[in-house]
């Protein structure tokens, strides 16, 4: 009897302060902040992948409010919410920040990104998927809330088809191409563009596809590829699933230099699990690695340095999946920083943030004035176009690093893009009152 | 004082039988339901109904449709999520196969789809029980997840593969989500949990529930004394299964907008759902409410504790002592009371009776 | 009648037709087979001797692995972390004795198995509180384990048994021996067995029935750990393990729950179908076909045996 009377106790004060933390949670910040939630992972099936994604864009943002006080004198708040990859706990991360006077979303996750993309003109807050969510939403007339620079999967699959048939000399028909892929949305993604070039190219396209569950367990599909013997496989991977992968390419003695994953199979964790077998792996990218930019050097000296980033070992500073998060927050800084010159306001709002990024042009001069010359191929947003379809290029493993392969492939963009109109009109069709916008 | 039965009399067996038979219980229940129709909508923001209200009233739908199956019918199932899930597709081939039809009927009528594959996947428990049982019905989980995200017709051929973007309003107006109000699908929400509470709770007082408890507290015996058997467990699959997919349809439009198959995973839905009809209390309707709130609250409560006690700590972090915390409360709560929180408020009532002047 | 000639004639004209693939999708399916194995006999254990379903054994091979490799990024020499990690399973067997099952003695199966749940949420937790989120590479080299892989020319193609792989099939085939041997000749074990007949005759003879708890617990730890190095070194870890280790279930269900030679009997027939299934007919219906494969195959056997391939009969009485 006295622990039910206990237990009440605890359940009544547990209510009462729930009570009291709810009031006081959703609680705007001071006027004079950009505030920017961060919806990362660092739990979970896909911590792997996640976890230094969220390192890089934390990194470089406490690292402009560290050396410069800020964007345009204003400081950033940063708030981290734990989404585990999951949809529900996304939805509930995005709903307990709108409020605060969010900027950006960056869901890193197909799944949030698609549950957002509706969600962003209601609330009129802009979705940042850096290089992954919804392919369509690159056509911005359809989509004016949601951008996808520097460019779609569709626009990387092409991209890679590129590159396999230069590899090729030119001549794709008749080769098989195999195609392993995470079993969800995001794996799901690219394969309206990859049966519409097997078709035009004649290659012969097979899917793998791997469940999520059977992440960890891929030993059947490799013995498909084994069976079917393509002679290029390309991924896309994410999580525990990549590692994997390639220690089972190797069990199958598949030439590791025919296989090549999307920029997100492309972590420093994900082949150097596999040992001396992943030399020769290559991966999509569209940024350096390595550490060996003034940025770079600013962050690992005014934050990591510091005991300010969650990274401990200053040698993960630079690896490629760090690298792809410092590029995401490089991209919100010099919108956020767009916005302010165009509207003439320090402190913007969501719809200023819209037009900074749709309106963002990172040129080359730029990129070395905040210390990343040569980081990434120039970038440009416009009013139609919110991917940009910019080029990018192959890197491969060599066992410490990675190592570029190739020149910059700009996608297939006129095929692409017709591609991209007719999925964001079958998006838009069967949405009553969807908003759209009017390009010049 | 305020808890007395005392002189209140029952002249007719109608009266002796109603749900509430009590007068207070009749005053707090009516007290509540203005409180939750009329209060909340005014009073909460955006954040509370659409993180804390909407899916606790979902979640309580769904654990009662387990509790059925579970708490009186005695079938342990972890396939919760599964009809939750067909619920979810269902709803979405028929707002678009019938555009014109209202999103409630829509709504009401997917939980039927539910319920007819309960009924396929509960087959198994006229031959298995206990464990073995529940290990059984997660055949019917696996097996669904995996339809939904391998038949493309589920999802009308979108390319994400996800299901979304239903634009419906009801009296004209906007209610799926993300296009109406909070307020509004909140109404929406508590109007049909509470219309199928409603049932339920005549459902379990009456000739079936009976016929539930006598299979749950021994099946022979209840076969010996006339029930029969398949007719009992099929129709508490089909009941529950309705339910989940009733819940599964409302959590896809009038509070997630949109979902991928892992949103009724094993993790996500069947466990969880699980957790809130045992820490809620099996065999109690209340409980289900009780349990569904407290697993929903819970997590926000750990998230928003550290702040609330002016130390920062980071997410990540916040995440992992949350699941210890989940765990260990989950534990604790079993010790202290393993009948759940239904039990707690029992107790309470018995103390209330005799307050203030206890013997 | 093409499809009937697909699901029935063409997979075992492909079989034949390649019998060095063949022969690779059995030795994948018997490793795979033999882990969930593994897996399976941690649950049975403690099934047997407590009548609890352990829902945590997925998540005690993943602590296991993750204190193995973190104890080694800590700097501590491997053989040492193992040696602490197997203290560590023991304290964690003797913690579970004492915080969760003493006091939740006689209650329902039920709420014990939820207990379980419970228990997996709070290692998980734990475990990445301590050594972190991220997944990390099993030590393979530095535990002295076998890399490579042995080929075999089979009829034109040819056949490659990975060394882990070999190493995991001996170490399983040797614990399950030792297991065996000291259920069947030490004192303890023959405790144990007397505790798994009848609780109430085995506390009248003088068996301390906590004791009991403690160590079969502490050995479905032992399996955990070796679980958790041996599939750590074919992927990698981190919790996505703990989905691999839900497996098992079908393993108990078709094997029973109280039966030791039913878990390795059922996991070596699960492994080796849903390896075969997924190969030669999973393509048919767009793959993946894995994740529940398991469960029907179960469900088959369950529907002519309720009670498992070695269960005990169910005698019901009213």
């Amino acid at each position: 009897m006295k622990l039910a009377k206990l237990t009440l106790g605890i359940a009544v004060g547990a209510m009462a302060s729930t009570g009291i933390a709810m009031t006081s949670a959703p609680g705007a910040y001071a006027a004079e902040t950009l505030y920017i939630p961060l919806l990362t992972y660092r739990t979970g099936a896909y911590a792997g992948s996640g976890t230094p994604v969220a390192n890089g864009m934390h990194d470089y943002l406490t690292m402009l409010n560290e050396r410069d006080g800020g964007i345009g004198g204003i400081k950033i708040t940063i708030e981290e919410c734990e989404t585990g990859y999951k949809a529900s706990k996304g939805v509930e991360c995005y709903e307990s920040t709108k409020g605060k006077g969010a900027l950006v979303y960056n869901p890193y996750s197909t799944g949030i990104t698609l549950q957002l993309i509706p969600k962003a003109p209601e609330d009129k807050i802009p979705v940042l998927s850096m290089g992954y969510g919804l392919s369509a939403a690159a056509v911005g007339e359809k989509f004016p809330w949601t951008f996808n620079a520097p460019a779609t999967y569709w626009g990387q699959a092409s991209a890679i088809i590129k590159y396999i048939k230069a590899q090729e000399k030119g001549a794709l028909k008749g080769k098989k191409i195999g195609f392993i892929y995470l079993d969800v949305g995001y794996g799901r993604e690219p394969l309206p563009i990859f049966e519409a070039l097997s078709k035009e190219m004649g290659f012969t396209f097979i899917k793998i596809p791997v469940a999520g569950k059977e992440m960890q367990n891929q030993s059947s599909q490799w013995l498909q590829v084994r069976k079917h013997r393509p002679d290029w496989m390309i991924m896309w991977g994410w999580g525990s699933m990549n590692p994997t992968a390639i220690k089972e390419a190797a069990k199958i003695k598949f030439p590791m230099d025919k296989f090549i994953g999307v920029w997100w199979s492309g972590g420093d964790d994900d082949a150097r699990p596999a040992g001396k077998a992943a030399i020769g792996y290559k991966s999509v990218n569209f940024h350096g690695t390595g550490a060996n930019y003034p940025a770079m050097q600013d962050i690992i000296k005014h934050v990591v340095s510091k005991g300010k980033s969650q990274v401990k070992d200053v040698s993960k500073v630079g690896e490629n999946l760090y690298n792809r998060g410092v590029m995401n927050s490089v991209v919100m800084a010099e919108a956020i920083r767009n916005a302010q010159k165009i509207t003439g306001k320090k402190n913007i709002t969501g719809e200023d943030m819209r037009k900074g990024l749709e309106t963002l042009n990172i040129t080359a001069a730029r990129l070395k004035e905040i210390g990343l010359e040569g980081f990434t191929n120039p970038m440009k947003i416009t009013c139609n176009d919110h991917s940009g379809g910019h080029p990018m290029y192959i890197q491969k493993w060599n066992g410490k690093n990675w190592e570029r392969a190739s020149d910059w492939i700009t996608p297939m963009k006129d095929k692409v893009r017709a591609l991209l109109e007719a999925a964001a009109n079958k998006y838009v069709a069967d949405k009553k009152g969807w908003k759209t916008q009017k390009c010049s | 004082m305020f808890y007395r039965e005392a002189g209140q009399f029952k002249t007719d067996y109608r009266s002796d039988m109603a749900v509430f038979p009590i007068l207070q219980d009749r005053i707090a229940i009516g007290a509540i339901l203005a409180l939750m129709f009329i209060v909340v909508p005014l009073v909460a923001n955006d954040f509370w109904l659409n993180t804390i209200f909407i899916p606790t009233l979902i979640f309580s739908l769904a654990a009662i449709g387990l509790n059925i199956l579970t708490g009186y019918c005695g079938q342990l199932s972890l396939g919760t999520g599964g009809f939750m899930g067909v619920g979810a597709y269902s709803c979405y081939k028929l707002t678009s196969i019938f555009p014109d039809v209202n999103i409630i009927i829509h709504i009401l009528a997917s939980g039927f789809f539910a319920a007819g594959v309960g009924v396929i996947f509960g087959i198994p428990s006229l031959r298995i029980k206990g464990f073995y049982l529940a290990v059984a019905t997660l055949a019917s989980q696996f097996f669904l997840e995996w339809s939904f995200g391998r038949i493309p017709w589920l999802y009308n051929y979108n390319d994400s593969g996800a299901i979304d973007g239903v634009n419906r309003s009801l009296f004209g107006i906007a209610l799926t989500e993300p296009y109406g109000t909070p307020a509004f699908q909140y109404l929406v929400v508590l109007s049909i949990v509470v219309f199928l509470t409603w049932i339920a709770s005549n459902l379990v007082r009456g000739r079936y529930g009976r016929a539930w408890m006598a299979v749950r507290d021994m099946d022979i015996a209840a076969e010996l004394i006339g029930i029969k058997l398949l007719r009992t467990k099929l129709l508490a699959f089909a009941i529950s299964s309705y339910y989940a997919g009733v819940a599964g349809a409302m959590m896809v439009f009038l509070s997630l907008g949109s979902a991928e198959v892992e949103v009724f995973d094993i993790f996500n839905a069947s466990f969880p759902i699980l957790f809130m009809v045992i820490i809620g209390g099996l065999g109690s309707l209340i409980g289900s409410f009780m349990g569904a709130a407290f697993i929903t609250v819970l997590p926000i409560l750990i998230r928003g504790a550290p702040s609330l006690f002016g130390f920062e700590i980071h997410a990540a972090t916040g995440e992992h002592v949350q699941l210890m915390m989940v765990g260990g409360l989950i534990i604790f709560f079993l010790i202290v009371e393993p009948h759940g929180l239904a039990r707690l408020w029992q107790i309470a009532k018995q103390k209330l009776r005799l307050w203030p002047f206890p013997y | 009648m093409e499809l009937a000639h697909k699901i029935f004639v063409a997979p075992f004209w492909e079989m034949s037709g390649a019998p060095d693939l063949f022969l690779q999708v059995l030795w994948e399916g018997f490793v795979a087979g033999t882990l969930y194995s593994l897996i399976a006999l941690g649950f049975v254990l403690i099934f047997k001797a407590s009548g609890v379903f352990n829902f945590a054994q997925g998540i005690m091979v993943v602590f296991g692995a993750l204190s193995l490799v973190g104890l080694h990024q800590l700097g501590v020499p491997a053989w040492v972390a193992l040696a602490l990690c197997i203290g560590i399973m023991f304290v964690l067997a003797w913690t579970v004795e004492r915080v969760v099952l003493r006091p939740l003695v006689n209650q329902p199966d039920i709420i014990l198995f939820m207990a379980t749940i419970g228990l997996s949420s709070f290692l998980i937790g734990l475990g990445e509180f301590i050594f972190g989120g991220e997944p990390k590479t099993m030590i393979t080299a530095e535990l002295g384990l076998p890399s490579g892989a042995i080929d075999f020319a089979v009829a034109g193609g040819f056949v490659s048994l990975q060394k882990i792989d070999i190493a995991a099939a001996v170490m399983s085939a040797v614990l399950v021996t030792v297991l065996a041997v000291f259920f069947h000749k030490t004192r303890i074990g023959r405790a144990l067995r007397a505790v798994a007949d009848d609780h109430q005759a085995a506390m009248s003879v003088g068996i301390t029935l906590q004791q009991i708890w403690v160590i079969v617990w502490f050995a479905a730890g032992i399996v955990a750990l070796a679980t958790g190095i041996m599939w750590g070194a074919r992927s990698d870890v981190s919790f996505a393990l703990e989905i691999v280790a839900l497996k098992a279930l079908p393993v108990l269900i078709l094997g029973g729950f109280t039966s030791i030679p039913g878990a390795i009997v059922g996991g070596l027939i699960i492994g080796i179908t849903e390896k075969l299934a997924e190969f030669y007919w999973g393509p048919l219906v767009g793959g993946s076909i894995e994740t529940w494969i398991p469960y029907f195959i179960a469900l088959l056997f369950l529907w002519f045996r309720p009670q498992g391939l070695f269960g005990e009969k169910i005698i019901e009485r009213v």
